[in-house]
């Protein structure tokens, strides 16, 4: 069964990606939004550029991993194909596992397109490269549990993207992108400390800037912890759904 | 005579109903499924049809019975029933952006299919359902009939022994219907056992070697076409044709204890007119569905009509 659970998940990532993810306007959407944001804020301060490249690499990694993702459920849920795709020997949770590595394979991959372009202007000096890796991995995994979540828990697609947004926008301006959590009033912090984008920017500065991996190793078990009740409650909620 | 579906009391029972009551969508059914048979389940919109395949697919958790499908227990091993059976839902929902032969392959791994024997067996079944024409063509952009036959390819593409069509050729023409009918009499004479779910009652009547009417969740009759048609006839009937002088025609039906009883009796009442005809009259289906059910066939499809359009626009 076990083996079944595998080949389903490889293929159904294979699927996801040719059908729905490379295409020209997803990688646009995906590379232009973060430098869009990052650009009005380095227009604002221009000396804080290096200082945003944690949140940049962040936000590429959110919303690379959840926009499509949620809607790919969605849209497959609502015509049935979803449900098809269970008809095989595929059980719910290696269904959704497929659906999380799409939407992670193709967060990443943007996301790579965009650190190489951060190393090219800012150079590769004082990085701590595994835990780099860890972040990046661990934040996609969050984030991209985090939108199988959201389209599990709604019916159209719209309405996906706007709960997506709903909890994306708010968690960009909370999440330590712009401004420092511990800069926050107190109230703040304590929300920006439920957001998993926090400590994606937390354990991406930990590698970037500070280069210490101490700093990033309590913001990475929190990522996966985000990850494995986002993933089990998405699970859940499908199964029920489903039902 | 092997089995390949067996069920006992079956129930699925949905917490919230209409009006937030409880509903039984399928309650205590049992019925048995022989190998190679092709067996109808016929019933009116929400008499638990689709329910019934769905827990028997695996798709929903019954919520109490047993089942064993290809001799494994559906509790316990619905992976493996998952393996060798194909199912073809009532919406043709393969992937619109890959092409027909590209959605047979990934039929084929997702049932891990071996990659050697993969394109063949789409070529194959792509020239089976006269689709080989449009191979690279992506699946959005097939016919109604052409999608409803891929998603049947699609399904019998691991070669499954058992196979569960829900309405398949509902919303056909009647050029694709045809051929998809003629695909499933084939199918049954190489030995596939076939659960087939229905609106056309002359369809069911056409392929079925057993038939099942299920009510409100209910099982009320499973018979042969024969054997269901013998429960509602208490007596042979004879319709006679005739026409006086003036060539103006009348039919008149009338009972009698056997046939030849019922001949004479018609020909008695002829009183020097011409006979023009004199047929046997059996019950359709459909008169035992009615009967069974309390709803015309016509009811029916219309009922399914409206839901389709609803469908469509919600």
């Amino acid at each position: 069964m076990l083996a079944d659970d595998l080949r389903g998940v490889f293929y159904i990532v294979l699927k996801d990606l040719r059908a729905y993810y490379f295409k020209p306007p997803n990688i646009s959407w995906g590379l232009l939004f973060p430098f869009a944001f990052v650009l009005a804020f380095a227009i604002r301060n221009p000396g804080d550029v290096r200082d945003l490249v944690p949140g940049l690499l962040a936000l590429t990694v959110l919303f690379g991993t959840s926009s499509m993702e949620a809607i790919v459920i969605v849209f497959e849920r609502r015509i049935g194909s979803l449900e098809r795709l269970l008809l095989a020997p595929v059980r719910l949770p290696a269904l959704l596992a497929g659906k999380l590595l799409g939407g992670m394979v193709f967060g990443l991959t943007v996301t790579l397109a965009v650190l190489v372009i951060v190393l090219i202007v800012f150079g590769g000096d004082g990085i701590h490269w595994p835990l780099l890796i860890l972040s990046l991995l661990l934040s996609a995994a969050a984030f991209s549990a985090l939108g199988a979540f959201v389209s599990v828990v709604v019916k159209e697609v719209f309405e996906a993207q706007t709960l997506a947004n709903f909890i994306r926008f708010p968690m960009m301006f909370l999440g330590g992108v712009f401004v420092p959590v511990a800069s926050m009033p107190p109230a703040l912090q304590i929300i920006a400390r439920a957001l998993p984008l926090t400590y994606s920017v937390e354990a991406l500065r930990a590698a970037l800037v500070d280069s210490s991996p101490a700093n990033g190793v309590l913001d990475l078990v929190a990522l996966a912890a985000f990850t494995v009740v986002l993933f089990a409650l998405a699970v859940r909620v499908l199964a029920q759904r489903l039902d | 005579m092997n089995t390949a579906i067996e069920v006992w009391q079956l129930t699925k029972v949905y917490p919230q109903g209409k009006a937030s009551q409880p509903l039984r969508a399928v309650d205590s059914i049992d019925f048995t499924v022989h190998e190679g048979e092709v067996f109808g389940f016929l019933g009116p919109n929400g008499a638990g049809k689709t329910t019934t395949i769905r827990m028997l697919t695996g798709l929903s958790r019954p919520t109490s019975g047993r089942a064993r499908v290809l001799g494994f227990d559906l509790a316990s091993d619905v992976t493996r029933i998952k393996k060798r059976i194909g199912v073809v839902p009532e919406a043709s929902n393969l992937y619109d952006e890959l092409s027909a032969f590209d959605n047979l392959i990934f039929a084929m791994q997702l049932y891990g299919v071996p990659r050697s024997e993969r394109a063949a067996r789409a070529r194959d079944l792509l020239a089976r359902f006269g689709l080989s024409e449009k191979r690279d063509i992506p699946f959005a952009k097939l016919s109604r009939g052409m999608k409803r036959a891929l998603t049947i390819a699609a399904a019998l593409a691991h070669r499954p022994p058992l196979v569960f069509l829900d309405e398949p050729t509902t919303g056909l023409d009647v050029m694709s219907a045809r051929n998809l009918r003629r695909m499933i009499a084939r199918l049954r004479d190489e030995g596939v056992t076939i659960f087939l779910t229905t609106h056309y009652l002359e369809e069911a009547e056409r392929l079925c070697d057993r038939i099942a009417i299920i009510v409100e969740g209910r099982i009320v009759a499973l018979d042969t076409v024969d054997g269901l048609k013998a429960t509602i006839q208490e007596a042979p009937v004879v319709e006679v044709t005739l026409a006086d002088a003036s060539n103006a025609i009348e039919t008149r039906r009338i009972e009698g204890n056997d046939v030849a009883t019922a001949v004479r009796a018609a020909l008695d009442q002829a009183d020097g007119r011409r006979v023009l005809a004199i047929n046997t009259i059996r019950p359709t289906l459909e008169d035992v569905f009615v009967r069974l059910t309390g709803l015309s066939a016509e009811v029916m499809l219309a009922e399914k009509a409206g839901r389709g359009q609803a469908n469509a626009g919600g």
